[in-house]
């Protein structure tokens, strides 16, 4: 139509488009090559440094080219005054900034950066702070802007408080930002500890901060209950007191255990339950021959550790065939482990803060885990039927994780249980059609005789299931079982029902036929369990039961 | 009277020029300025040939509001031949933006009409109809404007040099003195001595300014009338006060169609509300209700649920159908939303009335909740320089693609084919006749014989300068969108938008504040109780600040004027008995976004050219090629001269930023491109 204005067409354009990238490539690809043939050279001057800028600014990704610049700039610097270093590292800082545009995310210049910094006579810091939070605005999880603004920080000495205003303005602008969470919980116990004196628990934070971050984390949760950084960061702050235990466990080995018999220390070979278990709370030993081979007369056995200085005591008495030292479950409140720090009256009101978030939202997944653990905190044993309710409502809103609800559901049944046993004094354990999909805690049932596991949707007899070393009788029927591993060399067990289940290998069945001619006269246990928290480490280590087996 | 377009052409130009977004824009400016001259060239080519316009045009259209600027422009870039006029000598019609002193002229041009009663003179045009035609004469006054009233509350006095500085810890409102603008009427030169606007921001962008590194805290200081005259330059006062919705028909018009270069943006820093006669800020978007110290937790779950529900409140329609026929009110009491959330949602997000519908309630949260996050946390825009800027960015684009523009230049009457009922020519107020196939009419030219009814609704508006924010925070450098709730429940809410000095609308140390509601009464009856509740109005001159810390604690009125302004949107074709090429244009409504008259242009364009595309994206410079026929070869002569002119204010002002005030940099971060 007349008057209209003619436009290139769009192939045109891509036409034009093309041959101006073939153009860049081949520039680019003979620039490198010159560089390349310098650095082998050995030259080190500023056409060097002009060379490798062209092509880092195009490309901030090439690893290479930055450690040339560095080989190039270490070797000026040995040639000039200080003031001139100065200038050449600032307008390095310069270029770096340029290239970050290009790539905010570049390895390589963020790395080059911090070694510019550590060169520079008189770094600035204050500018590399602006630069941070420039960046961080742009996207604040840009995690290499996140290390290398800790490096300037620590550098630069900027205070707590500011840095906790700092964590404040983010979390502000958008809460949904782990970074600025975490940074906040490395923060707090900086710059409010907890004032007792004791050490261990010098990363806990005072209560009245404590409070303030509850009502932050109520605001985020509240406000967005289905943004889960905010969730993690009450969890941290509900249950802080997690810490050191998995690494006791991996200690819990049988080096550094030592057995005295009646004051005689005895040299006996420590082996596990299981051979497939190299770290384990419970430990076996066969007592050397004759050593307790007169039932009549009293023994006394102590279990020393020697690497924890810990020991425990146990006296087999005349005419008994067994016997046992145990530190009680329920005592050392075993398994409140998550948030069993704070105080129940602080749990208690945060319990309610959720419940009421519940009535709001009774679909959100996190509100409902966070309910669970919280009530575990307080009163496993009270509130199992409110507890398994909220289970149920989980795996149907959360179908993807139910796998995960159904194990950590079987757990928390399995410990109630346990504690129930303890509180009766009884050695059978009953947790029949329960939904359980996993065992575990089985350290803790060392001492029972029958076992109920029927009408469960387990899978397997784990191999710590051997940890069972009094276990007489084992009803299993009506399970998915398909491997019976954990049957292993269990020298007490004399009825096993397993009906009804996939068993898959008939091979395994030799592992818990009883051997009547069992060599081992007597035998101790000892199980070493990582007591739950920083609370007693000396305490932590206990000797659960040393028993003397008369066989026949 | 073409010298002075050319002026006008190139402001936007400078504007763009004196803010460093880097390289990119420069380089882009660079281009517009080359390809704005292909249009002088077409104007003064023209102008060289005779006095007379054209006489042959595809669209002629009168008025340079929104609706019609963005119809020349739509019009005109599909290469369609566009006259576009105005009798008034600026541009935008009722939507224009004024410094202080071009609105005091605005005022005195209101004043002398309302005494001069114009006769019209119709024998000049009788000779020019011919056998067959009828005529349609068109109204010369513009009467939309109505109650205007005017009150100065700043000190008369001469500034002196050295001044009695209050003492620091206590802001001291003004010594006030009232003073009656209306004496000072009955100049009859008003005519000559209005100040093109344009002309005058001319100046300001060149003339260096005073003071621009000014802190704002010269609070301290008296800020006299003297003051306010001297500095009236770097006022920019709309007459309509709107926003833009960062995903309003007006947002999404100015990037499909490359406008929004022609100017820039700044975002709506807070959205507030006043309750119990307390300013405070409406929690809207995620961050906002996370920070939110006024409510619980249980009511921030519930506003967030609401909110999110609203998103995509189609998709649930079993949560709303039993109330599709009751009030949006009753709807949120029913979701069991707090008074103090009901009265948030009502009010400063969905903006609608006790009455509103459900449905309707619920499309007004959506499209605000929408605007979010597009450009930052708020959902709204507002254009550099004022709103007046956004029509002369669309005449621009005409011109670009061809338009001819004629200010003080009306057309007298329609002449109408008798046989067809149609518009073929309209004669000019020079008594030309130019023939044309579609007319577009701003309503204002429409005479009351042409109407089926003439009453209208009305507008009731306040301008207001302020010495202090109404809500004191850590940046003073923001604009505020304020509602205020009716005062009783039959009363319309007020809309407050309060604009700060980096908007480029006021002078540093002062705040532009825009009242406006539907009229029930005169404007200043409307708004007066308002402006009281929020502002200290001085009521005896050289009264001192009284002691009660609540009256300090409010910002102090400088000035203000009152007017009520017509409110034709609701009219619509079936309105007028005109023939049927004719299309009114409705003036602005009074709802805080341009959808409205950007949906109103769509339609009449379609309406012009049923087959064509509204707006395309203009082509990149570099793409166009020129051609025999291209524009650029009409006047070879110019473009030397123009070229060079053109880039020597380009120069000039890369080598003087300074001109500009210092924090512009900081400010001006906004500029509506395609999604980011």
């Amino acid at each position: 139509m007349h008057g209209r204005v003619k436009v290139k067409s769009t192939a045109q354009q891509e036409e034009e488009k093309r041959k101006e990238r073939e153009k860049k490539l081949k520039a680019f690809v003979s620039a490198r090559d010159a560089v390349l043939r310098k650095r082998s050279a050995g030259e080190h001057d500023e056409e060097a440094l002009q060379l490798t800028q062209q092509l880092l600014s195009s490309n901030p990704d090439f690893a290479t080219l930055w450690n040339y610049r560095r080989e190039v700039l270490l070797q000026l610097e040995t040639s000039r005054e200080k003031d001139e270093v100065q200038k050449l590292y600032e307008s390095e800082l310069h270029f770096i900034e340029a290239c970050l545009k290009v790539n905010p995310k570049s390895y390589g210049c963020w790395h080059h950066r911090s070694w510019v910094n550590t060169r520079l006579p008189q770094p600035d810091w204050t500018r590399e702070l602006g630069l941070c939070d420039r960046c961080l605005s742009l996207d604040e999880r840009n995690f290499h802007c996140w290390d290398y603004r800790r490096v300037v920080v620590k550098e630069s000495g900027v205070s707590v408080e500011q840095e906790l205003q700092f964590t404040d303005r983010l979390i502000g602008s958008n809460f949904s930002n782990y970074s600025s969470w975490h940074y906040r919980s490395t923060l707090l116990p900086q710059l409010h500890p907890q004032p007792a004196p004791d050490s261990i628990h010098s990363h806990r934070v005072c209560e009245e901060q404590l409070l303030k971050e509850y009502e932050l984390a109520h605001n985020a949760f509240f406000t967005d209950p289905n943004d889960q950084s905010a969730w993690f960061y009450y969890r941290w702050l509900l249950g802080r007191g997690v810490c050191v235990c998995s690494l006791c466990l991996s200690q819990a080995q049988s080096e550094g255990l030592m057995l005295v018999l009646d004051g005689q220390p005895q040299q006996v070979e420590w082996r596990s339950t299981h051979p497939r278990l190299r770290h384990s709370p419970v430990w076996l030993c066969d007592l050397p021959p004759g050593s307790v081979s007169d039932i009549s007369n009293e023994h006394n056995l102590t279990v020393h550790w020697t690497e924890k200085y810990t020991h425990r005591d146990c006296a087999l008495y005349t005419g008994c065939a067994e016997s046992w030292c145990r530190d009680s479950a329920t005592d050392q409140e075993l398994f409140r482990s998550e948030l069993s720090v704070e105080k129940s009256s602080v749990l208690q009101a945060e319990l309610q803060s959720c419940n009421q978030l519940l009535e709001l939202e009774p679909q959100n997944k996190w509100c409902l885990l966070t309910i669970i653990l919280l009530m575990r905190a307080l009163d496993p044993l009270g509130h199992e039927k409110e507890t398994l309710a909220h289970f149920q409502t989980l795996k149907e809103v959360d179908p993807m994780r139910s796998s995960y609800y159904s194990d950590l559901c079987s757990k928390f049944l399995i410990e109630n249980t346990i504690l129930k046993m303890e509180y009766a004094e009884v050695r059978v354990f009953s947790l029949s059609n329960k939904n359980l999909t996993t065992l575990c805690h089985l350290d803790q049932l060392l001492l029972v005789t029958h076992i109920n596991l029927s009408s469960n949707q387990l899978l397997r007899l784990p191999p710590q299931f051997a940890m069972l070393q009094c276990l007489e009788v084992l009803e299993a029927d009506d399970n998915a079982i398909e491997s019976l591993e954990g049957l292993y060399h269990l020298p007490k067990l004399e009825e096993v029902s397993l009906r009804n289940n996939r068993i898959l290998f008939a091979i395994q069945s030799k592992c818990f036929i009883r051997n009547p001619f069992s060599a081992f006269r007597a035998s101790a246990w000892f199980d070493l369990v990582s007591r739950s928290q920083y609370s007693s480490l000396i305490n932590s280590y206990r000797l659960c039961r040393i028993m003397e087996g008369q066989q026949i | 009277m073409f010298l002075l377009y050319f002026k006008t052409w190139r402001i936007p130009v400078l504007k763009i020029c004196c803010v460093h977004f880097g390289y990119c824009v420069f380089k882009c400016v660079y281009f517009s300025v080359r390809h704005d001259i292909a249009c002088h060239v077409t104007v003064c080519s023209f102008k060289m040939a005779a006095e007379d316009l054209p006489s042959q045009f595809d669209v002629v259209i009168l008025g340079t509001g929104l609706t019609e600027s963005v119809i020349a422009a739509a019009c005109s870039r599909v290469g369609q031949s566009v006259l576009h006029l105005d009798r008034r000598n600026y541009y935008a019609g009722n939507w224009a933006s004024f410094t202080f002193n071009g609105l005091l002229s605005w005022i005195e041009e209101y004043k002398n009409q309302q005494k001069v009663q114009i006769t019209e003179s119709e024998q000049v045009w009788r000779s020019l109809i011919d056998e067959g035609e009828d005529v349609v004469p068109l109204s010369s006054v513009d009467s939309s404007i109505s109650n205007l009233e005017v009150f100065c509350y700043a000190s008369e006095e001469e500034e002196k040099e050295e001044e009695t500085k209050a003492p620091l810890t206590s802001c001291q409102p003004v010594n006030a003195e009232t003073v009656s603008e209306e004496t000072t009427g009955d100049s009859t030169e008003a005519q000559d001595t209005v100040t093109e606007p344009s002309q005058s921001q001319e100046e300001k962008d060149s003339q260096p300014i005073s003071s621009p590194a000014d802190p704002p805290v010269e609070v301290e200081k008296k800020i006299t009338y003297q003051k306010l005259v001297k500095e009236g330059r770097r006022f920019n006062i709309d007459l309509v006060s709107k926003l833009m919705y960062s995903r309003g028909a007006l947002v999404d018009l100015l990037i499909k169609s490359n406008v929004s270069r022609y100017a820039e943006f700044k975002n709506i820093g807070h959205i507030l509300t006043c309750r119990n006669g307390k300013v405070e800020q409406v929690p809207c978007s995620r961050a906002d209700v996370f920070a939110s110290k006024q409510l619980t937790v249980v009511e921030k779950r519930m506003l967030m649920k609401f909110l999110t529900f609203c998103l995509d409140f189609e998709q649930h329609p079993e949560e709303y159908q039993d109330y599709t026929e009751k009030p949006f009110r009753e709807f949120l009491k029913n979701k069991k939303l707090t008074e103090n959330l009901q009265d948030f949602v009502l009010h400063s997000i969905a903006m609608v009335t006790q009455q509103t519908l459900t449905e309707e309630g619920l499309k007004a949260t959506q499209h605000f909740l929408r605007c979010l996050g597009r450009y930052g946390n708020t959902p709204f825009l507002f254009p550099l320089y004022g709103l007046g800027e956004i029509p002369q960015c669309f005449c621009r684009m005409c011109a670009v693609f061809g338009g001819i523009y004629c200010l003080r230049h009306s057309v007298q009457c329609l002449v109408v084919d008798k046989a067809s009922n149609k518009v073929k020519a309209v004669i000019d107020t020079r008594g030309q006749k130019i023939s044309c196939s579609h007319f577009v009419v701003e309503d204002s030219y429409i005479r009351d014989e042409q109407r089926q009814s003439t009453a209208y609704r009305q507008i009731s508006r306040a301008v207001l300068i302020t010495d202090r924010s109404v809500l004191p925070s850590e940046s003073d450098q923001q604009i505020s969108l304020v509602t205020i709730p009716p005062l009783e429940s039959s009363a319309p809410a007020v809309r407050m938008v309060e604009l700060c000095s980096s908007s480029m609308t006021c002078m540093p140390g002062t705040y532009l504040v825009h009242l406006t509601c539907s009229s029930s009464g005169t404007a200043q009856e409307d708004l007066a109780p308002v402006v009281s509740e929020l502002f200290h109005v001085s009521t005896i001159p050289g009264e001192e600040p009284s002691e009660g810390a609540e009256e300090r604690s409010k910002p102090a009125v400088l000035w203000v004027m009152y007017f009520n302004m017509r409110d034709t949107s609701a009219l619509d074709s079936s309105s007028y008995s005109l023939p049927s090429n004719v299309h009114v244009c409705t003036g602005p409504d009074g709802s805080l976004g341009s959808d409205c008259s950007i949906k109103l242009a769509e339609s009449v364009f379609h309406h012009i050219l049923p087959d064509e595309e509204f707006c395309p994206p203009a082509p990149n410079p570099e793409d166009i090629i020129y051609d025999g026929d291209g524009p650029q070869a009409e006047g070879p002569g110019f473009d030397e001269s123009v070229n060079t002119e053109a880039e020597e204010e380009g120069a000039a002002h890369e080598k003087n930023p300074s001109t500009e005030p210092a924090e512009m940099d900081s400010v001006a971060d906004t500029t509506p491109s395609s999604e980011e």
